[in-house]
C-alpha cells in the first residue's frame, strides 16, 4: 500500500504539497487522485509543491508534464513551485525541459501566476501578453 | 686506519647478508656522525643558495640522519619499509616545507642526495665498504624519489587549492535591482565552472527571491557550441525553478561566431549590454522607468 498524496482546495485553487520520496505507484495514484479533484471542484488552477523533494527522477518529471496538460485539458493552469536547484539541474541534465509546465519560486509567486493568469483568461480583452510564462520565455 | 679491521672481517659477510651492510653503514654514519652531519648541512645550505639559515638546515637534517641511522640499525635497506617510516615522515615534511617556500624539485632532493657525496670520503676503499655504499646510495636514491613525489604532491595541491579560490572569485551573483541578480561572467567556460555558475545563480534565485537572472557573458573570450550548451542549460535549470534568464554582453564578434556555427538560442531572451538586459528584466517585473528627475521607479 503506497502512501497518497492529499490534494488540498483553497477557493479556486488545488494545492498539492509533495512531502515524501514518490514511487511510482503514488505517482499514478496522484494523476488520477488529481485529475478526479480538478473535475469534482471545477477548480481554475493547481499548484503543485515539490520545495521537499531531494530528488525527482524522469518519472516525476513526466509526471508533472502529465498533470499539466491534463490539468489543461480540464481548463485548469498548473503551476509547480519550489523546485530546487538540484532538481533543476537533473533535471535539465536529464533533458528533461518539463516543456508547458509553468514554474514559480516560490508557493506565493505561483499562486500569484494562477490569479494573474485567471483573470486574464476571465476578460478576454485584457491586455494581451500580461501573464508571465516563464515556460513558454520571452 | 683503525676501522681496517672490522671492515676486514665485514668484507665476507657483506657478500651474504644485507645486515652486515647496513651494520657497516651505522658503524661509518656513526663514527664520525657530527664531522658528517657538519658537512651534509654546509653542502645543503649550499645549495639552497642561502634562502634557508645554516641552523635551520643543520637541525632538520640532524633529525633525519638520526632517524636514518636508527632504521639502518634494524638492519633493513627497504626505503619504502617500516623501519623508514620515520625517516619518511621527517622528509615528507621537509619536501613539503621546500615546496611551499617555491624550492625547485632539485633544491628539494639535494637534501638527500648530498649524503652521498658526504659519506664518500669517508669510505675506506675496500670492497665491502663499496658494497655497502652502494647500497646505500641505492637507498638514498629510493628517499630521494620519495622526496621528490612528496614535492610533487604538494605543489599540485597547491594548484588545485588555487584553481578553487579561482573558482570561487570569479563567479560572483550579484543583485542588481530588487528580484533581479546578475551573473557577470569572466574568463573561459568550461563545464566545471558552468555547475558553479549554474548552482551559485539558481540558490542566489532562492536567497533572494528573485524571478530574472542576467548573465552578462561580457568577460568570455569566445563562444564554442560547448559554451553555447552551457548557458542554455543554465538558462532552462533557472526556467525550472520559475525564474526568467536574459544573457547579455554578446559582442559583435561573439554574434557572428555564434551565428556562423549554427547556435540556435532559441526564445531566449538576448541583450546587447547589461543596461538593455536590466531594462527588459524591469520591464517584465512591472517596474516602469520615466525620465521625470524626481522618480526613476516605481
Amino acid at each position: 500500500m503506497s502512501e497518497r498524496v492529499p490534494v488540498l482546495q483553497i477557493g479556486q485553487v488545488l494545492l498539492v504539497s509533495i512531502q515524501i520520496d514518490l514511487d511510482d505507484q503514488s505517482v499514478l495514484a496522484l494523476q488520477d487522485d488529481l485529475a478526479a479533484k480538478v473535475v469534482e471542484s471545477g477548480a481554475h488552477g493547481v499548484v503543485i509543491d515539490i520545495t521537499a523533494l531531494d530528488i525527482v527522477d524522469s518519472f516525476v518529471g513526466r509526471m508533472l508534464a502529465t498533470v499539466a496538460s491534463l490539468s489543461r485539458l480540464l481548463d485548469a493552469q498548473t503551476v509547480v513551485v519550489g523546485m530546487r536547484p538540484a532538481v533543476a539541474i537533473t533535471l535539465v541534465e536529464l533533458g528533461l525541459s518539463l516543456g508547458g509546465v509553468r514554474t514559480a519560486l516560490t508557493l506565493e509567486k505561483g499562486l500569484q501566476v494562477l490569479e494573474r493568469a485567471h483573470v486574464s483568461s476571465l476578460g478576454a480583452s485584457g491586455p494581451a501578453g500580461a501573464i508571465p510564462d516563464t515556460a513558454a520565455g520571452r | 686506519m683503525v676501522r681496517e679491521g672490522p671492515s676486514g672481517l665485514l668484507k665476507k659477510d657483506v657478500l651474504v647478508a644485507g645486515a652486515g651492510v647496513s651494520d657497516r653503514l651505522v658503524e661509518l654514519l656513526s663514527v664520525q656522525g657530527e664531522d658528517l652531519g657538519a658537512n651534509w648541512a654546509d653542502k645543503v645550505t649550499g645549495r639552497l643558495g642561502g634562502r634557508v639559515s645554516r641552523a635551520e638546515v643543520k637541525q632538520e637534517l640532524q633529525e633525519i640522519y638520526t632517524a636514518l641511522v636508527a632504521a639502518l640499525g634494524s638492519g633493513s635497506l627497504d626505503g619504502h619499509g617500516d623501519a623508514y617510516g620515520e625517516v619518511r615522515a621527517l622528509l615528507t615534511e621537509l619536501s613539503r616545507n621546500r615546496a611551499r617556500q617555491g624550492f625547485t624539485p632539485t633544491e628539494t632532493a639535494v637534501s638527500v642526495f648530498a649524503l652521498k657525496e658526504v659519506l664518500e670520503p669517508a669510505l675506506s676503499g675496500d670492497g665491502g665498504d663499496l658494497a655497502a655504499y652502494l647500497k646505500f646510495a641505492a637507498l638514498l636514491d629510493t628517499l630521494g624519489l620519495f622526496t621528490i613525489e612528496v614535492y610533487a604532491a604538494t605543489r599540485e595541491e597547491l594548484v588545485a587549492a588555487q584553481a578553487e579560490q579561482l573558482l570561487e572569485l570569479s563567479t560572483p551573483v550579484v543583485k542588481l535591482w530588487d528580484g533581479v541578480i546578475g551573473v557577470p561572467l569572466v574568463g573561459t567556460l568550461d563545464s566545471a565552472r558552468t555547475m558553479v555558475v549554474m548552482e551559485k545563480m539558481l540558490q542566489a534565485l532562492i536567497d533572494t527571491g528573485s524571478e530574472h537572472a542576467i548573465i552578462d557573458i561580457t568577460g568570455v573570450p569566445a563562444v564554442d557550441t560547448e559554451v553555447a550548451q552551457h548557458l542554455l542549460k543554465t538558462v532552462v535549470a533557472a526556467r525550472l525553478m520559475g525564474a526568467e534568464c536574459t544573457i547579455s554582453g554578446i559582442r559583435p564578434q561573439i554574434a557572428q561566431t555564434v551565428v556562423a556555427l549554427g547556435i540556435n538560442f532559441g526564445d531566449i531572451a538576448t541583450k546587447a549590454t547589461l543596461a538593455d538586459a536590466l531594462r527588459h528584466a524591469l520591464r517584465r517585473s512591472g517596474v516602469t522607468l520615466s525620465a521625470a528627475p524626481q522618480a526613476s521607479a516605481r
